[in-house]
């Protein structure tokens, strides 16, 4: 219990520090953020969000219903690489983004034969949304695809047989039962928005997270940073209290016990040709279109004789950090895990909301926290200062996993096993922990791979000279050196490929 | 001998009312797999079929083609009259599922847990129609829920789910309600008496509807005429009285209830068995199999004395089950011959007491069986 509960209170550490920053700024804190460039950026932010998440559901709710519930030709193959754009750092979907669409990008090459030498600007709005929908729509994807699967088929039938046609049953029946779903999951995309720091930056849009960046790194100034980051934190919370709301509304579903029949699948007819031309547009741009270039860049950096010496030191380094994070982070996650879920009360919950809170905490807030914690101190610029960092930021994802994998231990085991005559720790050792072992490995390695990709807290934190991939893509990216941050990128993106090998939706076989 | 009668022929032979369904020839399969075959099935309008089959024997299938939710590989289905499906002319004529007037209660009923119980129920009624809530009172307090329009459906009990499912079928006024297993996720105790509330308010609604199930005591208390399915086929429509007391196979006699079979030899109206001379109730010759029924055993304690032929056999009870309402016996001839006795729960037969076995009334008998 007190184990726990000191683990989570860390995740509060950022908190406090921004909140003490800015009281302690005085008076001039209040009126800066009262500024009305604060607002501005404020402003931006929560634009931005709102439009992506509403795009992500305008692209994600058609994608998933295609592949889940029609005679889409070549549905098995759209369903996986719908979902895999995930595989993709929103920062270098930013700098494929950039490389073909921006100035002397591929587009406008292609172009100028014609006379066309100027593009409109992919900088600032257009390119973030542009960049950030086309990334982060799996989530809705998913999450919608999860609650089609859970309507009985039988209540579209019964919407049939009471006169209503396809169409009128979609949006009667199916759209309705949907949308918590996908709410939900359009919540988690503004809620990335919000946090995301590479994106922005590259594409030059005035963000919460640029601006506190630019501040930190231009003025030094970190009072005017952490009152930024503190709104920030505030809007991200909110937006993770309606998600919160959302997803449990998600969860009513089925009435009964259900047949578990699947679902005869809507004929396209004439409209399978729009529903191919739309998956293809979409999987196009944000998988095959990143990939493609990369790959290109790469070949051509080979030509160049682009130096790869970093490239080992910078691969071993991001390992490093992964599996330094997993480690601490599933060690720190499993005393919270069990206390959720073994002892639940009211000191459970107190330590549920706080780790839950991490949640709502971008890096680049949990960076900035550490270098005012650390400034100063022996262990600033260290490698332990970064881990904790990045511990701090991806607890709850930790916590999340273990928590999943204890609760799929039933209590009754455990107690068959008491009852067999083993002690309690003894039942724990042989039954649950065994049980167990594969979910909370396979959070850890989740834990791993995000923590790799981790950029601000690496940009702010990492020991001088110790570059991981995410650093050397970032300032390879910023002198738009697309051959230097090619290699590392589609490292990178091999990595990241590997968890979606288990979290890829797996095909119900088909039916009869 | 009793032949077999082929399904339509002998639905349509007592016609009078004119017919809610009628499917001919109806073919249908998976890929290579037939599901059903040469099918056919006419329903009276205001009659209750049940359509009674061991699971896989395609019950489900032929309710799903009459809904509309699959297209046949041949034959034709008509409803209230109307051709919707005739997939044996070139044209072929197809009616969409919403265009059917055919109302159908699910077996998890498939009520929409977005919608409270009025809109779920006024969910096929039309949209600007004048009397729509008028229609939802009256749909729902038929099904005896009047009141609970506002609850949404996981606040209702499963046996208040199966009568909105009712309710919402019946509320449109379908030219037949088609309810798929309907009973079966009710508990053993509630299930009787939701059975017997849904045969009354379907009564009431004077409505036409067809029964799928594998309980063969639902589908005789139930229904008004009773269709065995075996292997895609209909082999017996009939009332439940004649499905048990006259199957015309012995596969039908042994799926409808409890059948065992006696060898005998037949000459005329009597057939000799190790039971003594038994009247049969159609003529026949030569070796036969004599169904009996376990309640149609009757014991006597074989210490009372002998009162002429036809007074029975000898045996001895081997085992009882006691169920309350009655009890099962199994009794061991002297022959050899072991016979399932079912008699009232006053009889205080124990294992290893001595019984004198006869039968009542007379019996069906099959040709012998080889082997």
């Amino acid at each position: 219990m007190l184990p726990a509960l000191l683990v989570a209170a860390v995740e509060l550490l950022p908190l406090i520090y921004l909140v003490s920053r800015t009281f302690s700024a005085g008076e001039s804190a209040w009126q800066m953020l009262l500024r009305g460039r604060t607002l501005e950026i404020a402003f931006n932010s929560v634009l931005l969000a709102g439009s992506v998440a509403l795009a992500t559901v305008i692209i994600a709710v058609p994608l998933a219903w295609l592949t889940s519930r029609t005679d889409l030709p070549g549905r098995r193959f759209w369903s996986t690489a719908a979902a895999l754009p995930l595989v993709i750092p929103s920062y270098i979907g930013a700098l494929v983004i950039v490389g073909a669409f921006g100035p002397r990008g591929l587009l406008q090459s292609a172009l100028e034969p014609f006379g066309l030498d100027r593009l409109p600007s992919i900088y600032g709005f257009f390119g973030s949304w542009l960049t950030l929908s086309l990334f982060t729509y799996p989530y809705v994807y998913l999450t919608v695809r999860a609650a089609l699967s859970k309507i009985d088929p039988a209540q579209e039938e019964a919407a049939r047989c009471l006169g209503h046609g396809a169409w009128r049953t979609f949006f009667a029946v199916t759209l309705p039962q949907i949308r918590p779903a996908a709410a939900a999951g359009a919540l988690l995309t503004a809620l990335y928005t919000l946090g995301d720091f590479g994106v922005v930056t590259l594409l030059r849009y005035d963000a919460f997270t640029r601006a506190i960046y630019v501040q930190y790194r231009s003025a030094m100034d970190r009072g005017g940073a952490a009152i930024l980051a503190l709104l920030l934190v505030s809007i991200s919370i909110v937006v993770l209290m309606v998600e919160a709301r959302s997803r449990g509304n998600a969860t009513l579903h089925r009435i009964g016990s259900g047949g578990g029949r699947y679902p005869r699948p809507a004929r396209l007819g004439y409209a399978k040709l729009p529903a191919l031309l739309f998956c293809t547009l979409i999987v196009g741009s944000a998988l095959a279109l990143p990939v493609a270039l990369l790959m290109a860049w790469f070949i051509r950096s080979l030509r160049a004789t682009t130096d790869f010496s970093t490239l080992p030191a910078a691969t071993l380094h991001s390992l490093t950090l992964g599996f330094w994070t997993a480690l601490i982070a599933t060690a720190c996650a499993l005393p919270i895990a069990t206390l959720l879920v073994r002892f639940p009360g009211p000191g459970a919950r107190i330590v549920e909301r706080l780790t839950f809170l991490g949640y709502a905490l971008p890096g680049i807030v949990v960076a900035l926290a550490f270098v005012a914690f650390g400034a100063g101190t022996p262990v600033y610029q260290t490698l332990a200062m970064l881990v904790a960092a990045c511990v701090v930021r991806f607890l709850p994802e930790a916590v999340s996993a273990c928590r999943t994998s204890l609760l799929q231990v039933s209590p009754r085991l455990e107690e068959a096993a008491r009852g067999l005559g083993r002690s309690h720790a003894g039942a724990v050792a042989s039954v649950t922990v065994p049980l167990a072992r594969s979910g909370i490995l396979a959070g850890a390695t989740l834990v791993l791979l995000t923590a790799m990709k981790e950029l601000p807290a690496t940009l702010l934190l990492s020991p001088t000279g110790w570059d991981t991939l995410a650093v050397d893509i970032w300032t390879a990216a910023n002198d738009a050196a697309y051959g230097r941050a090619a290699a590392p990128a589609l490292i990178l993106i091999v990595i990241a490929s590997i968890p979606m090998l288990f979290l890829a939706p797996r095909e119900r076989e088909s039916g009869p | 001998m009793i032949g077999l009668l082929n399904g339509p022929d002998l639905a349509e032979a007592s016609l009078l009312r004119p017919l809610a369904l009628r499917m001919r020839g109806v073919d249908m399969g998976y890929g290579a797999m037939p599901v059903l075959h040469d099918f056919g099935l006419s329903v009276e309008q205001g009659e209750f079929l049940a359509l009674l089959g061991p699971s896989g024997s395609g019950k489900t299938t032929a309710l799903r083609l009459i809904a509309g939710f699959e297209r046949p590989d041949a034959g034709t289905i008509e409803i209230g009259g109307e051709m919707v499906c005739d997939a044996d002319c070139q044209a072929g004529r197809w009616v969409p599922p919403e265009k059917r007037r055919v109302g159908m209660v699910f077996q998890d009923y498939a009520l929409f847990p977005h919608l409270s119980v009025a809109r779920n129920v006024s969910f096929g009624l039309p949209r600007n129609g004048t009397s729509r809530e008028a229609r939802v009172g009256s749909a729902l307090a038929l099904v005896g829920l009047a009141g609970l329009g506002g609850r949404t459906p996981d606040q209702l009990s499963g046996g208040q789910q199966q009568r909105v499912a009712l309710a919402r079928a019946l509320a449109p006024e379908p030219e037949i309600i088609l309810l798929d297993e309907p009973f079966s996720n009710l508990d053993a105790e509630l299930r009787a008496s939701v059975r017997e509330d849904v045969r009354r308010i379907l009564r009431d609604a004077g409505a036409t509807a067809i029964l799928v199930t594998h309980d063969q005591e639902e589908a005789l208390s139930i229904a008004d005429r009773v269709a065995v399915m075996l292997d895609g086929r209909i082999l017996q429509v009939g009332p439940p009285e004649e499905l048990y007391h006259r199957p015309a196979t012995r596969s039908i006699a042994e799926f409808v209830g409890d059948a065992q079979f006696v060898p005998g030899d037949a000459e005329g109206r009597r057939a000799k068995t190790i039971l003594g001379e038994l009247p049969l109730h159609a003529a026949t010759e030569g070796p036969v199999d004599v169904m009996l029924r376990p309640e149609m055993l009757r014991l006597a304690p074989a210490s009372t004395p002998d009162d002429g032929p036809g007074a029975g056999v000898l045996g001895t009870i081997v085992s009882r089950a006691f169920f309350g309402h009655d009890q099962l016996l199994t009794v061991s001839l002297e022959g050899g011959l072991t016979l399932k006795a079912r008699i009232g729960a006053y009889s205080g037969f124990r294992p290893g007491d001595q019984v004198t076995v006869s039968i009542r009334g007379g019996v069906l008998a099959f040709p012998r069986q080889a082997g």
